[in-house]
């Protein structure tokens, strides 16, 4: 029996704010959680972004914001990770983003939003479940 | 303070624009508010104008933009300066929003000596927690030092510093983490300021500094007397401060923001009292307290009345600035004060250690420790060990909440054009000449601020002035350690 491959994932931050609590408590919890974790840091333009999870090959994308940007941002990184033949990736998000914009982000290819006080295991569970197949 | 007054009750407050700005600082001065605070947006407070690639997005989102004095000058309109104390929240690019506002003043035909206010300015924090860092730590203390020495010669009653400890504990920090780095980059403030040659006692009155107000109430009450306690040997036995006004911890206090749940939200309204209390009763000089709907936009009307309110309710309704130290002597709180004192003090040592807060920084020393203990709180929360109510326990549905204020792109458009005006009508020789000597002198270890008021006088642009600080002094690449 071979080990099962680990699920890579990109922890990226888009926007210019600096808030990267949750992003750092969020990739520690995955890397935990036995997954391959890269994180990009702060101030990452959609392009950084895209070519990141090109170049590290990932399986998931997991943005965390709190600027206010992410209708503006996010579509770019969806957009951009399909031009790039990525649509396989598992996109998924977190920080401060009001309910009435989550529908637009879901339609934009974002599959799961988490919002303040979601526990890390719900994200790990959402990962293991939706991550795809390789 | 306290007996006579209250605290001051100053809310932090974010506009998309300078109109919008303008029309609310009007009618809060109208209303016999004198303090005006500015929120700025991302862009401006990393040194990008509006119309930056990187600035898409995110124009207006979190404060106002302001990319030429022009900006500045609506933000101002029918206002004038020598008549309000204002407050603005920049660090990075502080240089540069102070020069445009003392050019402002001199537009205006006030005495710039006369201007009462407060830039933020503290850039260590932001290596270490808020993340709106341009240049290496070195060459912005020296830019730091540089708004020192103007501001003595030229703005004096101008509070050039608030040292903060706030935003380090919003990154996960504990209570006794927040003290120790918050003081030690005072020290690295003061020893600058005393290595570019200013005696101690005449600028150390002019520190001030920022705490949070997290929920372990009696924890937060000694963490405030400690600090005080702390602060006041470091001026007088390290730096050998005579005045005691240069030995004095004059702070203000922001409620935690990453205590404020999304669940439950009303709830937040508690949180916030009982944590503005502890600031209180830990002797804060001003205070915000939090809205409740925070965590989830920016706050709506209604919240932010009610944050206001907390405030009054406290100060008026129950008196609890009837005295000062109100708690001084209990066992529980003088034994809590002393131990968190020892605690900052052990890791202040460890910071002399590694060459200082700046060396620290640039080993990565506060960061890491901030990022242990915030997923070390993490932990404890899921686990259980520690409760935060309507999230982990009595956890029940709640209703979401309606209302929230947003950022319309008209705001955004109407910033761009002004911009583009301005850069379309100015003396672009005057602009150019103005920003090669600033060029110049960043190289020398001449006082900056004077060419930076030269270049903003120009309407040379936010952007272009830090870019050209970034050509001399470099970019600093994040401190990045998960």
């Amino acid at each position: 029996m071979t080990e099962p491959k680990k699920i890579k994932v990109l922890v990226a931050k888009p926007g210019l704010d600096g808030h990267d609590r949750g992003a750092k408590v969020v990739a520690r919890a995955l890397r935990d959680a036995g997954m391959e974790v890269i994180y990009t840091g702060i101030r990452q333009t959609p392009e950084m972004i895209v070519e990141a999870a090109l170049q590290e090959d990932v399986d998931v994308v997991g943005l965390s914001i709190l600027s206010g940007a992410h209708l503006e941002l996010f579509p770019r990184i969806t957009n951009g990770l399909q031009k790039k033949g990525l649509d396989n990736v598992l996109v998924v998000a977190g920080g401060i983003i009001p309910e009435e914009d989550k529908p637009v982000l879901q339609k934009a290819g974002v599959k799961a939003i988490f919002g303040p006080g979601t526990p890390t295991t719900d994200i790990i569970g959402f990962i293991q479940k939706n991550a795809p197949n390789r | 303070m306290y007996r006579g007054r209250h605290w001051t009750m100053r809310q932090y407050a974010r506009f998309a624009s300078a109109e919008e700005s303008n029309k609310r600082y009007r009618y809060l001065l109208q209303q016999g508010q004198t303090g005006l605070s500015i929120a700025f947006d991302l862009p401006t407070q990393i040194g990008y104008d509006s119309d930056h690639p990187l600035a898409h997005g995110e124009i207006g989102k979190v404060g106002v933009p302001v990319s030429t004095l022009k900006d500045l000058e609506v933000l101002f309109e029918d206002i004038p300066l020598d008549k309000v104390f204002t407050s603005m929240t920049i660090n990075s690019t502080a240089p540069v929003l102070l020069a445009m506002y003392v050019a402002l003043a001199r537009k205006q035909g006030m005495d710039v000596a006369k201007l009462e206010g407060t830039v933020q300015n503290d850039i260590l924090k932001e290596y270490i927690a808020r993340g709106t860092y341009i240049f290496p730590p070195r060459p912005s203390m020296r830019l730091i030092t540089d708004t020192f020495r103007y501001c003595k010669d030229n703005v004096p009653k101008w509070n050039t510093i608030s040292i903060s400890g706030y935003h380090i504990r919003e990154a996960g920090s504990t209570a006794v983490q927040e003290v120790a780095f918050t003081l030690a980059d005072g020290i690295a403030c003061v020893q600058a300021a005393i290595d570019a040659g200013l005696d101690v006692d005449a600028f150390a009155g002019r520190l001030s500094f920022f705490f949070n107000a997290h929920n372990n109430f009696f924890e937060e009450i000694a963490k405030f007397r400690a600090a005080r306690r702390l602060w006041a040997k470091t001026m007088k036995h390290r730096f050998g401060a005579t005045d005691a006004k240069s030995c004095m911890l004059r702070f203000h206090t922001q409620t935690a923001g990453c205590t404020l749940t999304s669940q439950q939200p009303v709830n937040n309204v508690v949180r916030v009292a009982v944590q503005a209390l502890a600031a209180v009763l830990g002797g804060t000089q001003s205070l915000h307290t939090n809205c409740y709907d925070e965590a989830y936009a920016p706050p709506s009307e209604d919240s932010v009345t009610v944050a206001l309110r907390t405030q009054q309710l406290l100060g008026y309704d129950n008196g609890v600035a009837d005295t000062a130290d109100q708690l001084g002597g209990s066992y529980f709180i003088e034994y809590l004060t002393s131990r968190i004192e020892d605690g900052a003090s052990a890791y202040m040592a460890k910071i002399d250690a590694l060459g200082g807060a700046v060396a620290a920084i640039e080993q990565g020393f506060q960061q890491r420790e901030i990022r242990e203990s915030a997923y070390r709180y993490q932990k404890e929360v899921e686990s259980g060990k520690r409760t935060i109510v309507g999230v982990n326990k009595f956890v029940s549905p709640y209703p979401k909440i309606a209302g929230l204020l947003r950022v319309e792109p008209e705001q955004a458009k109407r910033q761009l054009a002004r911009l583009a005006e301005v850069k379309r009508n100015r003396d672009a020789v005057k602009v150019k000449q103005q920003l090669a000597r600033l060029e110049a002198l960043a190289r020398t270890t001449d006082n900056t601020m004077p060419t930076i008021l030269g270049c903003v006088e120009a309407y040379a642009s936010l952007g272009e002035v830090c870019d050209v600080l970034r050509g001399v002094f470099g970019v600093q690449e994040e401190y990045r350690a998960v």
